[in-house]
């Protein structure tokens, strides 16, 4: 039976800023959602009119943008744990780039798809690929309104402190983000 | 203290109303006793339960209600009654439960000898399919469907030349045989139910689902879609009658194969316009309609719809009611029509006749009627011209009185109540939404704006 | 000393939770509209969801009324009539009393049980009431659009939800679907507080372990519809691309009226799995906080501690937890694999051993109490009697063999209403009554309230008792008539009558609850911190109600569970949480 005593229970979870604690509730939630869609990809596929569509290979230059992306989020963190202002800006600054250059590069995946007759509601495969991929990409857009948010606030110039937990929240969402991404991408691949 | 009191009342009253209610399940008419057991079953556990911790709950208030001088025990928790009651209910859980899963097995366990009949749900009726000498049914996909299919069937399966369709809401079994029911939806999701069954099963289309039970009483049963399919839900309904082997097979054999029906020749226009002459008397020579003999206009109308009719009428499943004035001058006019082909050609003559839209007669306030109109709409069409699909004649541009006269007879009980007017049961229970003159008026006066 | 409680460690750790910076607002908008406080807030979900709650009871009239009297009412025909089963049961289960049982109890009491000033992201709190209003205004234009609200039932499936035949198939089922998931956003922004909230800013002392069973409750069933309502929206998203962009996730092959569609290859079942795995912890989304309620309200007016403190809060964790293992025993008859059924029947019926368990307790803690009977626990007594009744026909529908029979008749409708509206909606009235005083710092009226207390609980079990044998006769749900069938005799309909008539009464009685929530607020005796002399951290405030920020300078320090009562050689019959065992006693602060 676990919970008797308080320090337990305070000892164990106080250790989490409540904003952070949020975010990993936020995260679960994400994860059932994320979770719930793949389930029924699972499902519809098995129903004998399945067209996988073909990956294009700028997915992969994409996949890669992200990880990027990842990457330079953690070292912005890393920055901020080391109180590396300037770093921490130029990080910022970078991942906010390259999180647009991935949004833009599945666009254009899109376009490429559309344009070889790989439309919405001809095929389940197809139907998957937009809405899964759209529903990613709409998380990684809510990122960027955290992200603009603490990009300005690291412009005024705001205490270390609290730069360094907004950053640190930015680069956890990333990080889930690309492992969403990851698993997506694995589960097209493999269909 | 009240509390208490009405807490027993309602204990005591429970228990009574259970065992004097005539409200209870039918007398079964299939295999599924174990069913009926199981139920059996879980009455008395629930019951005893329900009974005794409510008792215990009215005992408690009456015994420890509040007095001044007295004090709560104080008792955190006790972990041997917490056990021992757990215990007791898992007993009584699996006491319920094993033998739920021993007849549930039976239930997914299909005898290998049971033949296969086929189900066909549709907004918002039912009809059937037998497999035929082969024991096979033949495919089928929604891409064949259409009015001269309707059941879908692959015309190149040869497994599907000898089925038997039975366009019909009324399904025949033979008692004391197991069958298996394949159950299969065109549109949406229907439920086959026949309570005296009692095993039931969804209709889903894409799936061919399945229920399996041996008929052991003969009669007559209700069919009931008990899945919701929309508005006409509650009017989509069958039969299944079980008899002997005998009358079952002479049934069967009434009904036409797919090769037969694929076969058919159409009507013979040529061929029917003498026949039509001894309508003409009274529908009029371009079967426009004349009120004044109460001859409704029969041009425009699907010639599908007038078959059925003059082949009720010559059953006498139409114009058979003491009630049924005009209904009965057709009896024997139908009946000079010899057999199915004259019938066909009579009904092809008439389709070759000007579509004239019927002079509008009955008054009434058209955006009343409009309101009313969205449910017949469901199966007449929002235009209402009429949907085969659907066995819903057209409307719009058809003698309006004459809509008027049945509406009246649905809802008087005149048409729509004989038991082989397959398609009239319906209507009476949706032409029962019209409660007085003026709806019917408005209604109709609505379905004049339509042409 | 003896009176030192049962679990209470004297010892209470240093606050580790940093002084809250609360948002004061300066304006009256800021007050009072846009208010970021919890209790505002609560209130705010409150009245919304008891005003749309109550064009919901309307439409279970317009419902009874044609079951009841049927070809009598020209106004309701079959297609209208569908769109009342449909917004009813979906206003009921989730624009009220999942926004009643979260949104107003969870705001309100989280804060106060848990000794917190506020919920921990204030804004996002104000953002959620924000963002489910906009989800009420849009189902209500969905009543005004086009061909009315959707009436393709509570449930949608497809494909009939978006197919013509079904009323509101164009408008109303695509503003349904948008409602549904804009509530689910604004539920998910309000979710978060009330776990995070539960979590961290528990004042010192206040250990998962002596949390009051409300919150236990509130708690749980956040986590269960923060986990299962992305399963709603996954569905709603998926069917709004099938009715608009032609997408054939849930659609077949179908001839639709004569016509062949688009559509090809989906699985309506497919859709029923995923709004299942909503539908079913959805229930316990619904029961979970009114067992937690309901056991406070037991303990606090039968003087007693909660028995098996422990054993309650375990079981309600595992309710939670096996409520996610539990959903196609909605669908024995749907036409999935019936194989399930061996899985499905086991877990469900597993799952009636901790619901039992809930239930003894709450019948032993009556036993050997000192019972008052008043008006709040007159509900509890009302909700466990109910709840037996609903919980025991569960066990038939969860029991496949059982359920093939029934389901689909009015036995479910009996079934459901019983053990998810009737039972949740006293312990809501219970709550009401017995928490009235903290928000308002007046009693309600004792006499107003156990009339309708009787009214509700005796006429509710008029309507929905008699109703089950509906079910075994073999009546269909859901249908505008009976018409005529060989099975079922005159009678019912007369049943079905006297079923109409006591719900017209039911529901006349919530008249007098409306009037002595408005009368008791102006004229009502005045109740004073503590009326009830409980135990909970909300009755020891300095102020009633509340102020902004809770419980004035310093938060309360808790030294003990929230069931000390009748502590054998305590002074009183109750010692409230922040009372130090009295070795600590030199340094504890006055009770206000």
């Amino acid at each position: 039976m676990a919970g008797g005593s308080t320090e337990d229970v305070h000892g164990s979870v106080l250790v989490q800023p409540t904003l952070k604690l949020g975010l990993w509730v936020l995260l679960a939630v994400v994860t059932s959602l994320f979770a719930l869609f793949i389930s029924a990809y699972a499902m519809r596929m098995k129903l004998g009119d399945w067209n996988p569509l073909p990956e294009p290979g700028l997915l992969w230059l994409n996949t890669g943008v992200l990880i990027l992306t990842s990457a330079v989020m953690e070292w912005t963190r890393a920055a901020a744990n080391r109180g590396q202002k300037d770093g921490v800006r130029t990080g910022l600054f970078a991942a906010g780039v390259l999180t647009v250059a991935f949004l833009a590069g599945q666009l254009v995946v899109w376009q490429q798809l559309h344009a070889s007759g790989y439309f919405l509601g001809a095929n389940p495969a197809n139907d998957f690929f937009y809405v899964l991929t759209a529903l990613h990409g709409l998380h990684l857009l809510g990122g960027l309104v955290a992200w603009g948010r603490t990009t300005a606030g690291v412009q005024r110039g705001v205490a270390l402190g609290a730069a360094r937990l907004s950053v640190g929240l930015c680069a956890l969402y990333w990080h889930y983000l690309l492992l969403v991404w990851l698993v997506l991408f694995a589960l097209l691949l493999s269909t | 203290m009240v509390v208490a009191i009405v807490l027993i009342l309602l204990i005591v009253g429970s228990v009574l109303f259970h065992l004097l209610s005539p409200w209870y399940f039918t007398p079964i008419a299939s295999n599924w006793t174990t069913i009926d057991d199981t139920i059996s079953i879980t009455f008395w556990v629930t019951g005893i339960v329900f009974v005794a911790v409510n008792l215990f709950m009215a005992w408690a208030v009456i015994r420890y209600r509040y007095r001044k001088d007295r004090r709560a025990e104080y008792e955190p928790e006790n972990k041997k009654l917490e056990w021992w009651l757990t215990g007791l209910t898992t007993v009584g859980i699996v006491a319920m439960l094993a033998p739920g899963l021993y007849v549930w097995a039976k239930f997914v366990d299909v005898p290998d000898d049971a033949p296969v009949v086929e189900a066909v749900g549709q907004q918002w009726h039912w009809s059937y399919r037998f497999p035929g000498k082969d024991g096979v049914l033949g495919t089928v996909d929604a891409r064949y469907v259409s009015d001269k299919n309707p059941f879908g069937m692959n015309p190149d399966d040869p497994n599907g030349r000898d089925d038997i369709l039975i366009s019909s809401q009324e399904l025949h079994l033979p008692i004391g045989k197991p069958v298996k029911m394949l159950l299969r939806s065109k549109d949406v999701l229907h439920n086959f139910t026949v309570a005296q069954f009692r095993v039931k099963m969804d209709l889903v289309p894409g799936l061919v689902t399945y229920i399996w039970l041996t008929p052991t009483r003969a009669g007559k049963f209700d069919l009931l879609c008990q899945e919701l399919c929309g508005i006409g839900h509650f009017a989509m309904r069958g039969s299944v009658v079980v008899e002997e082997e005998a009358a079952f097979q002479a049934w069967l054999s009434r009904h036409p194969t797919f090769a037969q029906t694929s076969a058919q020749a159409a009507g013979d226009a040529a061929a029917g316009k003498p026949l039509y002459a001894a309508c003409a008397a009274c529908h009029g020579a371009q079967g426009e309609g004349t009120p004044a003999l109460h001859a409704p206009k029969l041009s425009g109308q699907g010639d599908w719809y007038l078959k059925r009719q003059l082949k009720y009428y010559k059953q006498g499943a139409r114009g058979t009611h003491d009630k049924d004035v005009f209904g009965k001058v057709m009896v024997p006019m139908a009946a000079t029509l010899v057999d199915d082909a004259a019938i066909d050609n009579v009904a092809a003559y008439i389709k070759t006749l000007p579509d004239r839209p019927a002079p509008a007669t009955v008054k009434g306030n058209a955006s009343n009627g409009k309101q009313r109109y969205v449910t017949c709409g469901a199966c007449h069409g929002a235009d209402g011209r009429g949907v085969q699909a659907m066995n819903a004649p057209g409307l719009a541009g058809m003698s309006d009185w004459y809509l008027v006269t049945q509406l009246k007879n649905y809802k008087q009980g005149i048409r729509g109540t004989h038991p082989q007017d397959q398609y009239g049961v319906q209507m009476a229970l949706m032409a029962a939404i019209l409660r007085d003159d003026q709806a019917v008026n408005d209604l109709v006066a609505y379905i004049n704006t339509l042409r | 000393m003896s009176y030192v409680a049962h679990d209470a460690s004297a010892f209470a750790p240093p606050a580790e939770v940093r002084e809250v910076e609360l948002y004061h607002p300066k304006t009256w908008l800021g007050k009072y509209v846009f208010s970021q406080d919890a209790k505002v807030i609560a209130i705010q979900y409150a009245i919304t969801a008891i005003s749309i709650g109550v064009v919901a009871l309307v439409f279970s009239w317009l419902i009874r009324l044609q079951l009841g009297f049927p070809n009598t009412f020209s106004f309701i025909d079959p297609s209208n009539y569908l769109q009342f089963v449909t917004q009813h049961g979906m206003i009921m289960v989730i624009y009220l009393l999942t926004a009643l049982f979260l949104g107003a109890f969870g705001n309100y009491l989280i804060p106060l049980m848990i000794g917190a000033r506020d919920m921990v992201f204030p804004y996002v709190n104000m953002l959620s009431y924000w963002v489910y209003l906009v989800a009420v205004l849009l189902l209500v234009a969905s009543f005004f659009v086009p061909g009315g609200a959707t009436g393709a039932g509570w449930t949608l499936y497809p494909p009939q939800a978006i197919l013509q035949g079904t009323p509101g198939e164009s408008w109303g089922i695509i503003l349904m679907l948008v409602s549904l998931a804009v509530f689910i956003i604004g539920f998910t922004m309000g979710g978060l507080n009330y776990v995070v909230t539960v979590l961290q800013a528990r004042t010192r002392g206040m250990t998962l372990m002596r949390l009051p069973l409300t919150v236990w409750g509130i708690f749980m069933a956040t986590i269960l519809a923060l986990l299962a309502f992305p399963a709603l929206f996954v569905s709603a998203i998926m069917m709004i691309l099938d009715r608009t962009l032609g997408t054939s996730f849930f659609m077949p092959a179908i001839v639709s009226m004569g016509q062949k569609l688009e559509y090809a290859g989906g699985s309506p079942v497919l859709f029923q799995h995923l709004f299942w795995f909503f539908g079913h912890p959805e229930v316990y989304i619904v029961a979970l906080p009114a067992f937690g309620i309901v056991s406070d309200l037991l303990s606090v007016h039968a003087r007693k501690n909660i028995f098996g403190y422990r054993m309650m809060v375990w079981a309600i964790v595992a309710i939670g937890g096996l409520s996610f293992i539990v959903w196609a025993h909605h669908m024995y008859v749907s036409g999935m694999n019936p194989y399930f059924g061996f899985f499905f029947a086991t877990t469900t019926l597993i799952i009636a051993v901790p619901t039992a368990i809930k239930v003894y307790n709450w019948v032993l803690t009556l036993w050997r109490g000192n019972i008052h009977l008043n008006v709040p626990m007159l509900f509890a007594i009302g909700f466990i009697f109910t709840f037996i009744n609903g919980g025991l026909t569960g066990l038939f529908l969860g029991n496949v063999t059982v359920d093939v029979p029934l389901s689909d008749t009015m036995f479910v409708v009996a079934h459901f209403h019983m053990v998810m509206a009737i039972a949740p909606v006293l312990a809501v009235f219970g709550a009401i009554y017995h928490w009235y005083p903290k928000i308002t710092g007046r009693m309600l009226d004792d006499t107003l309230g156990k009339v309708h207390f009787w009214f509700t609980f005796v006429g509710s079990y008029a309507i929905y008792y008699p109703m089950h044998y509906l079910g075994f006769l073999g009546v269909p749900r859901r249908y505008y008539a009976i018409g005529g069938t060989d099975f079922i005799p005159e009678s019912v309909q007369s049943m079905n009558a006297g079923i109409t008539i006591a719900a017209l009464i039911v529901g006349a009685a919530q008249m007098v609850f409306f009037y002595n929530l408005v009368r008791s607020y102006f004229k009502g005796k005045p109740s004073g911190g503590n009326p009830w002399e409980a135990t909970t951290l909300e009755w020891q405030t300095p102020h009633t109600p509340p102020t902004h920020g809770n419980f004035g300078r310093e938060l309360p320090v808790v030294y003990r569970w929230a069931y000390d009562f009748s502590v054998p050689g305590a002074p009183q019959d109750f010692i409230p949480q922040n009372v130090p065992p009295p070795e600590a006693a030199t340094g504890a602060r006055d009770r206000a």
